[in-house]
């Protein structure tokens, strides 16, 4: 038999929960092991090989020079190269930092911002560098990267649905919050992948997945908005999140000239 | 005990397991797979209309829907050619000779071939589009005495795409009259180049009021096929295609391949183009 | 099994059931092994879930329902069916949301193939309205009545015990009338309940309910039981004031496939599902393939998907419906006009789930009339 597919799992500007999805995919970590070789994985084992990769899993946004060059080595090292998560796929809550001043921030954040290096915005791994495969969430699904490490081994493509969270809400018997009590959700624009868990608690999608495939967002703030439904400031609060960033997301934005996130609203 | 086709009737969803005989490549990226079904008894039994499709299953993978392109009496197997494009046909261009699938079928509505008794027979293809059509050409060559002349007018992008090459000089040897075309010619090309329309549009040696034409290729190219044929004087109730859509069940239980009023999978492939008219034309349905 | 046929001829005389005894109905049917599902408040809705007592029914409430907004309210009066139908149907107990309908294991000689047999035990319905009992005859059609039946409908519809119950009121969402489906109950139940003041209107509609009956206190109907459920009803069919009208519907709607009202429909339409997925007959669905990481076993799972989402209509050359104008004209035009083609019936009975379930609104009602207003 052929040797195992080399995993690597690499991270930049994020909070580590992604990664850890797989070492929470507990009764099938064994089988995943079985059948990858994983050789790069600094959140889990010290052992750290070079490249070339089969499958470099990428986790985070690009925020430093550092992570400009590094990103485009691990591009050169993999064969696959999947993004994990809202920061990788979108660039993330720090993203908000795109409507800033980041020099500001770094005064008011450290004594000494010279020591700082940094690059004025977050942005998404696919702003860089070819991606095979984004895989969505804040954070991602376990299970879905499952599906995409089972896929890779298979050699097909990953099957993942690009379909409104609704969608998962009505399989699964929720009744819809927006219709039968008034509360703001993004489920109806959001890709799904969560299960559509927060209706399932009668609160309202607030995004994590990112839009979904073709999203009507002009209509959704629209229906949010009228006749004050929804505060304008609760639409902003939805539209800067882990995904605020995402193209479609930042072109409603725009289009709704929404104030910058933290910065003082309109009227 | 239920027999096979009891228990295929009762449960739409049972597969048969078949074994690839053989495979033989066709042109770049396309291959035919024959298929066996493992059991002797059922590859025995089954049978097809020409035009009709199965629904071929890789485990793990998917399923696909895949017209025949020819039956055991031509080698011994039921055969399918395949372009490797999606993810199901990617995992099957990989598989090994002896490797087992699963098969369903076969569905649909095949090519009218009674009704071509006495008329000119035109059959027109684009490319893979001439995989469906193969069995009917089989069959009206397996009996020439019925039909009037039969034409192949076939079109592809380039040379080398042209499909069945041999085979087709055969076919011209039992009578069948064959004009090819391709979009982009190489140098050593020497044939006629252009979309296959413009060879329905040169075509001579046929009754228009007699004639009947089976199309299958890509959508436009049958689109433009049907306008040239009713300017010729066929008719448009003697004008049929074959289309393709999404498909998932194959039984008209899923809903993934709607077409207007039609079920591609049942009230299809092959379809009356005067039935379809006013939806061929329509974008985005 | 033919759907439950109950001609009038063949009905037996209207009795009534205490209101009390309702839970001697509930009661019989789990005696007789069904699993009996019914209105239950959840999520500030009325929904379908299991029942075991008839306190879970959500008496004394009612439902007010425009487009895009449903809200419970209390009733005056603890009526126990006092409300229209709600975000769920039957269809997610007929034709579930997932099933696995095949399995592939690797052996030794091969792969063996093999389908699923379903394991539910058999549902009672208790609660279904007249346009329920429609919806569940259009899918009749399509899983059973056809050249393919679906094994897990055929089955679970075969074993269904039907309880409906006469609407007395209406939403404003409510055009069943539009659609002749009701809002009488006229065939399709094994039992028909209709409720009064102080009981139920109790009717039998086949062999099955009759022989279930037989066990009930039941006492004959009296001239004024009739009356009042006649008024009953009466006030139903006055408060139906949502109005499609169908004529030509086919050719108008096959006829303005380019009508400019699709572009302004795919503004406001997020394209989300909902409206099929609320929809009581809609019966689009995917199979996905679920196997574990050795790929030695894998399982064929279908589950409801809807002409809504992108990837509904993939071919290798590309996305055949890849604007939200298409994909709603997809659903109306199947809904209301090829439906009649492929079954011999519309695909809407009127029930209005889908305007009312749809986040911003949108009424097919509204769409339909502005199509006919000005043709294309």
């Amino acid at each position: 038999m052929a040797a195992c597919p080399r995993l690597a799992v690499f991270k930049f500007a994020s909070c580590d929960g992604c990664q850890l999805s797989l070492l929470s995919l507990e009764d099938e970590l064994l089988t995943v092991a079985d059948r990858l070789d994983i050789v790069y994985f600094l959140e889990a084992t010290s052992r750290v090989e070079p490249g070339p990769y089969d499958i470099a899993l990428v986790e985070g946004s690009i925020t430093t020079p550092d992570d400009l060059a590094r990103i485009e080595q691990v591009r050169r090292d993999a064969k696959y190269l999947v993004t994990i998560g809202a920061c990788a796929t979108a660039g993330g809550i720090q993203a908000l930092r795109n409507w800033g001043d980041s020099a500001e921030f770094l005064r008011a954040v450290y004594a000494t911002p010279s020591y700082i290096e940094s690059l004025a915005t977050s942005t998404p791994i696919s702003a860089h560098v070819r991606v095979d495969f984004e895989l969505r969430g804040c954070p991602i699904d376990k299970y879905q990267l499952l599906e995409v490490l089972q896929a890779l081994l298979a050699g097909r493509r990953p099957r993942l649905p690009a379909h409104s969270v609704c969608l998962d809400c009505k399989r699964r018997g929720t009744v819809c919050v927006v219709v039968a009590q008034g509360v703001p959700c993004l489920g109806p624009v959001t890709h799904a992948g969560c299960g559509a868990i927060c209706p399932s608690y009668d609160r309202g999608c607030y995004g994590c997945y990112g839009p979904c495939a073709q999203p009507n967002l002009a209509s959704l703030t629209a229906q949010l908005g009228a006749n004050g439904a929804t505060p304008r400031e609760t639409i902003v609060q939805l539209r800067s999140s882990f995904n605020g960033y995402a193209a479609e997301i930042r072109a409603e934005s725009d289009r709704l000239e929404l104030p910058p996130p933290g910065g003082a609203p309109h009227g | 005990m239920k027999t096979a086709a009891a228990a295929i009737a009762d449960n739409p969803w049972l597969a048969q397991r078949a074994r690839i005989a053989r495979v033989t490549p066709e042109v770049p990226g396309v291959a035919t797979y024959h298929l066996r079904l493992v059991d002797a008894q059922r590859h025995a039994q089954y049978a097809f209309q020409p035009g009709q499709f199965n629904m071929l299953y890789l485990p793990g993978v998917g399923e696909v829907a895949i017209s025949l392109s020819a039956g055991a009496e031509q080698q011994g197997t039921w055969d399918h050619t395949i372009r490797a494009a999606g993810s199901v046909t990617r995992a099957l261009a990989q598989l090994p000779v002896g490797a087992e699938l699963g098969l369903r079928g076969p569905y649909g509505a095949g090519w009218p071939l009674t009704e071509c008794a006495g008329r000119d027979v035109i059959v027109v293809a684009g490319g893979l589009g001439l995989a469906p059509l193969r069995p009917a050409i089989h069959a009206l060559l397996a009996e020439p005495k019925r039909w009037g002349r039969i034409h192949l007018l076939l079109g592809a992008r380039t040379a080398d795409s042209l499909l069945y090459p041999g085979e087709r000089s055969a076919w011209e040897r039992s009578g069948l009259a064959a004009q090819t075309t391709v979009d982009r010619a190489t140098p050593d090309w020497t044939g006629n180049v252009g979309v296959v329309p413009l060879l329905v549009d040169r075509l001579a040696g046929f009754d228009p009021a007699r004639a009947i034409m089976f199309i299958c290729g890509p959508e436009v190219m049958m689109r433009y096929t049907i306008r040239s044929a009713l300017k010729r004087g066929i008719a448009a109730e003697r004008i049929w295609l074959s289309l393709e859509r999404n498909m998932q069940c194959a039984v008209g239980l899923c809903g993934h391949c709607q077409f207007g009023p039609a079920f591609i999978c049942q009230d299809g492939p092959v379809l009356r183009s005067d039935r379809i008219a006013p939806f061929l034309d329509v974008e985005g349905l | 099994m033919p759907p439950a046929d109950s001609a009038a001829s063949s009905r037996l005389p209207p009795q009534l059931l205490a209101k009390e005894d309702l839970q001697a109905l509930l009661d019989a049917l789990r005696r007789a092994g069904y699993r009996v599902v019914g209105p239950r408040l959840s999520q500030g809705a009325i929904v379908i879930d299991e029942l075991t007592d008839i306190a879970e029914l959500p008496r004394g409430w009612t439902d007010e329902q425009v487009a895009g907004q449903y809200r419970l309210q209390r009733r005056p009066d603890e009526a126990y069916f006092g409300y229209n139908v709600g975000p769920h149907s039957w269809k997610q107990f007929l034709f579930p949301p997932q099933a696995t309908v095949a399995a592939a294991e690797r052996t030794a000689e091969g792969w063996e193939l093999r389908t699923v047999d379903d394991q539910q035990p058999p549902y009672a319905f208790l609660g279904a309205r007249a346009c329920d009992l429609a919806a569940i005859a259009v899918q009749d059609r399509t899983f059973i009545h056809a050249q393919y039946a679906d094994p897990i409908y055929r089955r679970r519809r075969a074993e269904a015990f039907i309880v409906a119950v006469d609407c007395g009121q209406a939403a404003s969402t409510c055009f069943c009338a539009s659609m002749n489906t009701g809002p009488a109950c006229r065939q399709g139940f094994d039992l028909l309940l209709t409720e009064l003041a102080g009981a139920f209107l109790f009717e039998v509609g086949t062999p099955r309910g009759a022989a279930l009956a037989a066990g009930l206190p039941l006492r004959p109907a009296d001239e004024a039981a009739l009356a009042e459920a006649a008024a009953v009803r009466q006030q139903a069919v006055a408060q139906v004031s949502k109005q499609l009208d169908t004529t030509d519907i086919r050719q108008v709607l096959l006829g303005s496939l380019e009508h400019p009202r699709w572009s302004q429909v795919a503004e406001r339409c997020l394209s989300c599902t909902n409206c099929t997925m609320v929809c009581p007959t809609c019966f689009c669905s995917s199979v996905r393939e679920v196997g574990d990481l050795s790929g030695e076993h894998v399982e064929r799972q279908r589950e409801w998907d809807s002409c809504f989402n992108v990837d509904f209509s993939y071919l290798s050359g590309g996305i055949v419906r890849n604007q939200i104008r298409a994909r709603y004209r997809q659903w109306l035009t199947h809904k209301l006009a090829s439906w009649i083609d492929q079954f011999d019936v519309s695909g809407c009975v009127g029930c209005g789930r889908c305007i009312t379930w749809c986040p911003v609104g949108i009424d097919l009602t509204e769409e339909v009339a502005a199509i006919r207003e000005e043709p294309a």
